[in-house]
């Protein structure tokens, strides 16, 4: 278990590193700077400008600085927004993204867990038709269309919601329930697949010929092989959250950091750097753990690798 | 032949998906060439009008027919489909057949480098990309192949590894065949099924990152027009004119469900054969 932990480790370092190097030099790259305006600058301006964030140093000097700084934590100052450092505008907005995104995931997990597994453990039936196919129209209904929908029923029509903004818990019920349902939807295939499969073995219909009842047969014999499929999904279940955050909030006017992924047209270095890098480091972050329940639940895993 | 039209009556569900979308693409080719009027034409006595005889989707906040312009959205989505499919089956089959075929190290590194990419949010590599080099929406599609070639890749490689010690393999390579010849006429044919299949299940992950990514404003923009962009516009004028949002949205939607119903229904189908003991 512990060499298959460091290993795991190192390999997310060394993908973090990647992440980090290529978006530094994709971005570099690019033709056209922060600078150009429509309003050409004097020459000397800019030269001054430019020394001022670094800009007229060779590219590898850059970098350098940049890893450098990146090590202490420091992502440097925003090339747009005078006045505030990315780590400042990250603060700003890292609490709205992730309460969003946490909230939206234990959802998905709650509802899609629930749903999945009761219909798995009676296929065919009513339930498990009329459950699979909403949830094929859920994921079949892409976010960009249901969340204006939700915002046109729950808060133009009925007034239920805010239709914006994220003054209190209220604001937050509609984007995370439009963040949550497509997951939640995939979660339920899944389990419903694997949980419809699990009763036919051997020692599930021991456990049931025994007299158990049907809720310690799930938890105990059906869901620890049940689950590793689901385990499997989660990784890019949250890359897909991440980017469904973005649209989510961007739809329901949430100060949260994904919108700064818009802002990247400005082309503000080192707010897109910064925001990548929190992106990279949650997404390595949450795989990461993925991978050590993973070794957890089957101990096959942690053996060969 | 035979089988296929099997497979489009073996279940009702099938038959429905399949009509469905066959009618979506016929639509997106054929109603901007056949109606009276144009994607571009704005019609200053009906602006904003909900659908009637003549405009049946009604008219956007400048007069546009809705209908003809939902149709050429899905022209963008179709294309979308075409291009990245095609770019990632040019990076994943080679992918996959060689790291399946050769094995050892070369295998681990390449499929390392599949689990890296796969775990980042795809989309947010195709902002970055259009960022950089601009909104040139050929490049787009290319960038929007080069993230959904992982699964084809890992697919692939699964099978060849299954194949690599087949006895029609080793009498080949008795003959002679070098490991090109081997992998392009003896692996590769025999993968075509679950790359079907799975290219299948690929196409609407496309065509929603797509209409995701010209949602935000980053993907086709105004003359031109794709469903993202359209919903997006429909998002802004929703509380007056729904129709701007519902019409563009549902056709996204319907065609998201055929193309998934349908490649569900098509591994299931795989599935059973290969479980299925050999005769």
């Amino acid at each position: 278990m512990k060499t298959y932990v460091v290993k795991r480790l190192f390999f997310a370092g060394v993908t973090f590193f990647v992440i980090v190097t290529s978006v530094f030099f994709l971005l570099r790259l690019a033709p056209g700077g922060p600078f150009d305006g429509e309003r050409r600058l004097p020459a000397e301006i800019e030269a001054n400008l430019k020394a001022a964030y670094d800009l007229d140093a060779p590219l590898i000097v850059q970098y350098g600085k940049f890893m450098a700084n990146l090590a202490q934590g420091d992502l440097g100052p925003s090339f747009k927004q005078k006045d505030f450092s990315v780590n400042e505008l990250i603060a700003a907005g890292l609490p709205t993204s992730a309460a969003l995104g946490i909230t939206a995931f234990v959802l998905a997990l709650m509802m899609g867990l629930g749903i999945g597994i009761t219909a798995g453990l009676q296929p065919g039936s009513v339930v498990d038709s009329v459950v699979m196919g909403l949830s094929n129209l859920n994921i079949a209904v892409p976010t960009i269309v249901a969340a204006p929908m939700m915002v046109l029923v729950f808060s133009v029509t009925l007034s239920l919601f805010p239709a914006g903004g994220a003054d209190s818990a209220l604001h937050f019920v509609l984007p995370t329930v439009a963040l949550a349902i497509p997951l939640s939807a995939e979660i339920a295939r899944i389990m419903r697949g694997s949980i419809a499969e699990v009763s036919h073995e051997p020692h599930v219909k021991t456990a049931r010929s025994k007299g158990l009842s049907t809720s310690r047969i799930v938890l105990r014999h059906m869901m620890p092989i049940a689950c590793i499929p689901l385990i499997s999904f989660l990784a890019p279940a949250a890359a897909g959250l991440l980017v469904g955050s973005v649209v989510v909030e961007q739809i329901f006017d949430l100060p949260g950091i994904g919108r700064y992924y818009v802002a990247a047209l400005s082309r503000d270095y080192t707010l897109v750097m910064g925001v990548t890098i929190v992106y990279a480091f949650a997404i390595l972050l949450f795989n990461f753990i993925v991978d050590l329940s993973y070794g957890l639940v089957d101990p096959r895993i942690r053996v060969e690798t | 032949m035979r089988s296929v039209w099997r497979f489009l009556a073996s279940s009702y569900l099938v038959a429905i998906a399949s009509t469905l979308l066959l009618a979506m693409v016929l639509c997106a080719v054929f109603v901007p060439i056949m109606s009276a009027h144009d994607a571009h034409e704005m019609d200053w006595s009906a602006l904003e009008q909900p659908p009637t005889f003549d405009h049946w989707f009604g008219t956007d906040l400048v007069g546009r027919d809705l209908l003809v312009r939902t149709m050429e959205g899905g022209r963008v989505s179709f294309t979308v489909a075409l291009i990245a499919v095609t770019v990632s089956l040019f990076i994943g089959i080679p992918w996959g057949a060689t790291a399946g075929f050769v094995g050892g190290k070369t295998d681990q590194i390449m499929m390392r480098i599949v689990d890296g990419i796969y775990c980042l949010p795809g989309i947010l590599i195709v902002i970055l990309l259009v960022v950089v080099f601009g909104r040139n929406q050929y490049l787009l599609f290319a960038a929007l192949g080069a993230i959904s070639w992982l699964t084809i890749a890992r697919i692939v490689r699964g099978q060849t590894l299954r194949l690599r010690n087949a006895p029609f393999i080793d009498a080949a390579r008795s003959l002679g065949a070098g490991t090109g010849h081997i992998l392009l006429r003896h692996v590769i044919p025999n993968v075509i099924g679950p790359i079907v299949v799975y290219t299948t299940l690929a196409i609407p992950g496309v065509i929603l990152a797509e209409s995701f990514i010209s949602f935000l404003g980053l993907g086709i923009q105004e003359p031109d027009t794709s469903w993202g962009v359209l919903v997006s516009d429909g998002t802004q004028t929703m509380e007056s004119s729904p129709w701007l949002l519902i019409f563009p949205g549902g056709c996204l939607a319907v065609t998201i469900w055929c193309l998934n119903t349908l490649g569900d229904r098509l591994r299931d189908l795989l599935d059973n054969r290969e479980t299925r003991p050999s005769s």
